[in-house]
């Protein structure tokens, strides 16, 4: 493991020279990933903001404008029914007509298709109708959400010959690449803050990765990344990987509604960090309606869930500007600690248009979720899970949240990834000699 | 005595193909317009109609994003080094 400062363009660029001639990003001479692509294909691109079409690459960014650019859907493509879905195997390439490539997808093959707990003593803390979890913390293989979208990235990054995978994480995503990238024999290359959780750390390293840590916060790291994208030919995951791995995001809206029954809630809280999960869970949630797929009923509201101590996308939600004022991030929840969200504005706008809203939960709070999840369900998640409950708890004692609603809650981490944020709220364990008369007297102790 | 704008790759082929530019002004918005003048078809990519950095690309004077620190009114020094970056990434 490395440490360095965010540094790479100065360090590179620094004298006024020109700098060398610009390539595309490559393939290097022994692009691992492009072995066997077989049939595989990624979409092709258009730009958000000004629709400029480009075709199937490893960019994120539109070059007219600098907006962020997403896969292109043929509308006329055929789509499959209930039945024909529910016929396919358990993982999130069961929605394959939604994701960014056609052909058949060869790497991460069994992520997704998470269970969908319901949870009526959640509901009872909520005051709501009927709760469930959306249990991302049993994702496979790294226990996060991020194993969704790193499944798109790396079959991007197959599509596109690239020969290494990287990204700019808090944590998740570096679990994620590092445990991906292992099972497909490639090489992965992971930037986090110096200071993040030891079982991130521990759980990137241990996948061989290659692991550096910036000194800076999330947003130093982000932005070292995106300097270096195209510089060694590598597919980053959530730089130059981003309009594909995104789309793998929509799968939990696809996983929740045919878990329903092939419905939607009424209501939808998820953690935001850079922005870009509620946006997809919209998306997804709009797709299935278009395609006749979810019954009755309007979108779900939306409702967004962040640290008081870095809720720069909850405070524009709740001041109902149309400006992201940039955070420097303080909080426990390392994993939403993004302090300039790239989707933040059109987070903010997503929740607005569905009716929803958004909550910015202290430290204090963050943890008692991670308590009342555990103990009304028996699932232990991470900060940012623990953030999702009670801004679930907030926005329910604010009057957001409705007695008749029916609510899931996004639940995107394992709590083993930071159990230094639980571990001093919890009591202490006796410890005993192995006789009976010592079990006795604690038993008689409650 | 000038400073330094590192440009995003896909914007260099604006600017004579260079990813470093060198720009003079009072501030980082006074040396992002020089830069415009001298390249006009990076104008557009760079300032909004009204001249406003858009809300999806990020400036760093010397590491340190200018909403922090002004904004375009943030005042520069020869020598200072700007970074143009488009957000692009979540965690």
């Amino acid at each position: 493991m490395t440490t360095i400062a965010p540094r790479p363009a100065a360090a590179a660029e620094s004298g006024g020279h020109p700098a060398p001639p610009l390539d595309p990003p490559r393939t290097l001479s022994t692009p691992r990933l492009a072995s066997g692509a077989g049939a595989l294909r990624a979409l092709a691109l258009a730009c958000r903001e000004c629709d400029a079409a480009f075709e199937a690459g490893p960019i994120a960014i539109c070059e007219n404008c600098l907006a962020p650019v997403e896969p292109v859907y043929d509308p006329d493509r055929s789509l499959p029914d209930r039945d024909a879905i529910a016929s396919r195997p358990t993982s999130l390439w069961r929605y394959r007509e939604w994701l960014p490539f056609t052909g058949t997808p060869t790497l991460s093959l069994d992520s997704g298709w998470t269970p969908l707990v319901e949870a009526p003593a959640l509901a009872r803390a909520l005051g709501v109708e009927r709760a469930w979890v959306k249990n991302d913390s049993v994702s496979h293989p790294s226990l996060s959400f991020k194993d969704r979208v790193v499944a798109m990235a790396i079959n991007a990054a197959r599509a596109f010959g690239l020969d290494t995978l990287a990204c700019a994480s808090t944590g998740n995503l570096a679990n994620a690449v590092a445990a991906h990238a292992a099972r497909a024999g490639v090489p992965a290359w992971i930037f986090i803050p110096h200071d993040l959780e030891l079982g991130k750390v521990i759980g990137t390293l241990v996948f061989g990765a290659r692991v550096v840590r910036v000194r800076g916060t999330y947003d130093d790291v982000n932005r070292l990344c995106a300097q270096i994208a195209d510089r060694f030919g590598w597919g980053i995951a959530n730089v130059n990987l981003r309009s594909y791995y995104g789309e793998g995001s929509k799968t939990v809206a696809f996983e929740i509604v045919e878990q329903l029954g092939w419905r939607f809630p009424t209501a939808v809280v998820a953690p935001m960090a850079g922005g870009s999960l509620v946006t997809k869970l919209r998306k997804g949630f709009a797709e299935f309606r278009g395609a006749g797929l979810a019954a009755g009923g309007p979108l779900p509201r939306l409702y967004g869930a962040q640290a008081a101590g870095c809720g720069p996308i909850a405070r524009l939600v709740q001041s109902r500007g149309d400006r992201l004022v940039p955070e420097v991030p303080n909080t426990i929840a390392r994993s939403l600690a993004i302090g300039n969200p790239a989707d933040g504005s059109l987070a903010a706008r997503t929740i607005h248009e569905t009716g929803g809203w958004a909550a910015a939960v202290s430290d204090e709070a963050i943890v008692r979720g991670i308590r009342v999840l555990a103990e009304t369900t028996g699932i232990f998640t991470e900060t940012a899970g623990g953030t999702t409950v009670a801004a679930a708890l907030e926005l329910a004692r604010s009057g957001r949240l409705a007695p008749s609603d029916e609510v899931v809650l996004c639940i995107t981490g394992h709590g083993l990834k930071t159990v230094e944020a639980v571990a001093p709220t919890l009591t202490d364990t006796p410890t005993i000699g192995p006789r009976v008369r010592e079990v006795e007297a604690l038993v008689r102790e409650i | 005595m000038p400073i330094t704008i590192h440009l995003p790759n896909v914007l260099a082929k604006l600017a004579d193909g260079q990813r470093t530019v060198e720009a003079d002004g009072a501030t980082v918005g006074a040396a992002v317009g020089e830069v415009s003048a001298r390249f006009p078809a990076l104008r557009p990519r760079l300032v909004d109609d009204a001249g406003n950095p858009y809300p999806f690309v990020t400036y760093y004077l010397n590491d340190e994003d200018i909403r922090f620190t002004g904004g375009f009114d943030a005042l520069v020094r020869d020598g200072d080094e700007v970074t143009v970056v488009p957000a692009v990434a979540g965690g």
